[in-house]
């Protein structure tokens, strides 16, 4: 895997936004046929690296490269045309429209040519069914407004869309942390699936539960810098949890919780005469 | 019967119920509005039958004004659906008619460059109106609140400059042998008219003219208008980008949609119906004046939704706003010919925009939840 040249890499990547210093010094490489997890908690620099991943913040320092190549994305859609597409925790659905029109928002597919060309409705109806089926979901109406599906459903439609049109490199932003256990396991499903595709997938979560089955690999960030990468080989899960949530933090939450535990014996104990009271009544 | 094979249908769900054309076209944006358009008739005639407004004459009169408050509803209607709003569109009319009739009459100028002169100078504020918003990421209605202002302003103060006066006449000497007067002024089908009047099938007055002498042309803009607008907004990817813009504009920028763009083409064809809408009412009654306009901002948007827009965007038809319109121009005509006071116009106005807001939430919410 390390002679095969990455389908992206960062090279010291840092951003900044005035005085706020949102990362710095992120180094990371992902080949096609792999899955990074990207783990960190709430403020760590997620969200800003794969906006910078998907051309909507231009890096302030660092470069990167696509496929080997020094790359500067001038607005997402120069990063889509690249082949690097992002399904973003909104997932960039809108809600009233249908799933066809969203399933070819930005990307329509037209007939006919001059005043004339207009969109190709059968055949987008047809690619919306088709792409949906392929991921396991039936979808009853293509012209049925995207807010009628479910949150799993949406999330797939987002991912089939982003494979659909050619999509090299795969960032999804908190894909699971929404969802019920069996959904989520439909969406890890089909990262898996993506993986074997040949796709480079990039699975930003802070679930380590949701991310250690399918990953390859797992890069944390805290804030705003990479604690380094690791294959998952190197490391097991419960290692992973602590580097990332800081395992003093967990520890000390430890100790809470036995307390709070403590605490609500006792007070069953004590309340649990008066009961047998009001029950001899 | 009985030997057809089964065709080869689409797969089918057993949990999509057979959905009626009815109830389909229940869920179309414009549904309200339609439904309200014929209820609206049915009531006058009824109410009015008698008293000439659904004549040929009568049913022209209140046609025209759906048609030039229709010009201005559908691309306030593309724009809302676009996420925007424009209310500087009533004074763009009086601003307007007055680079129209200030050049042509003042200055001599032929009416055609005089109107070429209007519409450049309406799609280039309608341009900065457009920026304007997108640039700063301000509300447009405030961006537009100040348009509003200015080009009112502009259209009392240009003729006070230019002529000491508030109003200009004598427009229609300038159109004799004008050749793109005709665009915005008189009557299209006058032959067709008068072939259907000779065989009898329409009235002819007592000198034998048939008493329609032809469809004004506001109203072909009219219908030529949602034509375009219903087609570019169901048929197109400028019409996909629409709906995108107004549901969500980072969701759309995300995907590749180019939001700023798309919105500031939609300001400037607002500010060219505006155009469309001066140049016609110039023509008609031959003269500019200040005051033209007011509150037609404000009119087209009642219009756009009764005819089932949302206020926030992402949802709505061209179509709709065209029912409004003409919702709108039966009530006011409607209303004369029954001899009620016509003050009370504006009190059912208000109440039937209420009716249709309400009805279009219910039927979003509808819309949503259907699984």
């Amino acid at each position: 895997m390390s002679t095969q040249t990455p389908m992206i890499e960062m090279r010291s990547v840092g951003k900044r936004f005035g005085s706020v210093i949102a990362l710095n010094d992120i180094s990371m490489k992902v080949c096609s046929g792999e899955v990074m997890c990207l783990l960190g908690d709430n403020g760590a620099g997620k969200s800003t690296l794969i906006k910078t991943l998907s051309g909507v913040h231009k890096p302030t320092e660092g470069e990167m490269l696509v496929a080997g190549k020094p790359t500067r994305f001038r607005n997402p859609a120069k990063a889509l045309d690249a082949g690097i597409a992002t399904v973003f925790q909104d997932l960039a659905m809108i809600p009233m429209m249908s799933i066809t029109r969203n399933f070819f928002m930005g990307r329509e597919p037209t007939i006919g040519w001059g005043p004339l060309k207009r969109i190709d409705w059968q055949f987008a109806e047809r690619v919306a069914r088709e792409e949906m089926a392929k991921i396991g979901i039936d979808i009853r109406d293509p012209s049925q407004p995207v807010g009628t599906l479910s949150g799993g459903e949406r999330q797939c439609v987002a991912i089939a869309r982003a494979v659909y049109f050619g999509a090299k490199v795969l960032i999804l932003d908190e894909p699971t942390s929404a969802l019920g256990v069996k959904q989520a396991s439909v969406v890890l499903r089909y990262i898996a699936k993506a993986r074997s595709d040949g796709l480079a997938v990039i699975f930003i979560t802070h679930n380590v539960h949701h991310a250690y089955p399918v990953a390859d690999a797992f890069t944390l960030l805290k804030r705003g810098t990479s604690l380094g990468t690791f294959r998952k080989s190197e490391v097991s899960r419960e290692e992973v949890l602590n580097m990332m949530a800081g395992g003093a933090e967990l520890e000390s939450l430890d100790a809470e919780l036995a307390e709070f535990q403590r605490n609500d014996r006792e007070r069953t104990e004590s309340a649990a005469p008066a009961v047998r009271l009001a029950n001899g009544h | 019967m009985s030997d057809t094979a089964p065709s080869p249908q689409p797969p089918t769900d057993e949990r999509v119920q057979h959905v009626s054309v009815f109830k389909r076209l229940l869920s179309r944006p414009e549904c309200g509005a339609v439904a309200g358009a014929f209820l609206v008739m049915v009531f006058f005639v009824i109410a009015a039958g008698d008293t000439g407004m659904f004549t040929g004459t009568g049913i022209i009169n209140f046609l025209e004004v759906a048609a030039m408050l229709g010009i201005i509803a559908v691309a306030a209607a593309l724009l809302m659906i676009g996420g925007e709003f424009d209310l500087s569109i009533g004074s763009m009319i009086g601003f307007v008619g007055m680079l129209i009739a200030i050049p042509a009459i003042e200055y001599g100028w032929p009416l055609w460059s005089a109107l070429l002169f209007g519409f450049v100078c309406a799609l280039l504020v309608g341009l900065l109106n457009g920026w304007l918003v997108v640039r700063t990421g301000l509300p447009s209605f405030i961006v537009t609140l100040g348009f509003l202002f200015i080009l009112r302003g502009l259209a009392i103060g240009l003729p006070r400059l230019f002529t000491d006066r508030t109003q200009v006449g004598g427009v229609h000497e300038a159109m004799q042998n004008d050749w793109l007067a005709p665009l915005f002024s008189g009557e299209v089908g006058t032959g067709l008219f008068q072939w259907l009047a000779d065989i009898g099938v329409i009235a002819t007055n007592f000198a034998g003219n048939p008493t329609v002498s032809g469809i004004p042309v506001s109203i072909v803009w009219w219908f030529g208008l949602t034509a375009v607008a219903t087609w570019v907004l169901l048929g197109t990817r400028f019409g996909n980008w629409i709906f995108a813009c107004g549901g969500d504009p980072n969701a759309a920028r995300n995907v590749g949609v180019p939001v700023k763009r798309v919105k500031i083409a939609l300001f400037a064809f607002t500010a060219l119906c505006a155009a469309i809408y001066a140049a016609l009412q110039v023509m008609d009654t031959g003269s500019a004046d200040s005051m033209r306009g007011m509150l037609k901002e404000l009119q087209a948007i009642i219009a756009v939704v009764i005819g089932g827009a949302l206020l926030t965007g992402g949802y709505g038809s061209a179509i709709g706003a065209t029912f409004g319109a003409l919702i709108f121009g039966t009530v006011q005509m409607g209303i004369f010919y029954t001899g009620v006071n016509t003050d009370w116009f504006q009190v059912f106005l208000g109440a039937m925009l209420l009716v249709a807001v309400l009805f279009n939430n219910y039927v979003r919410k509808k819309a949503l939840e259907a699984k």
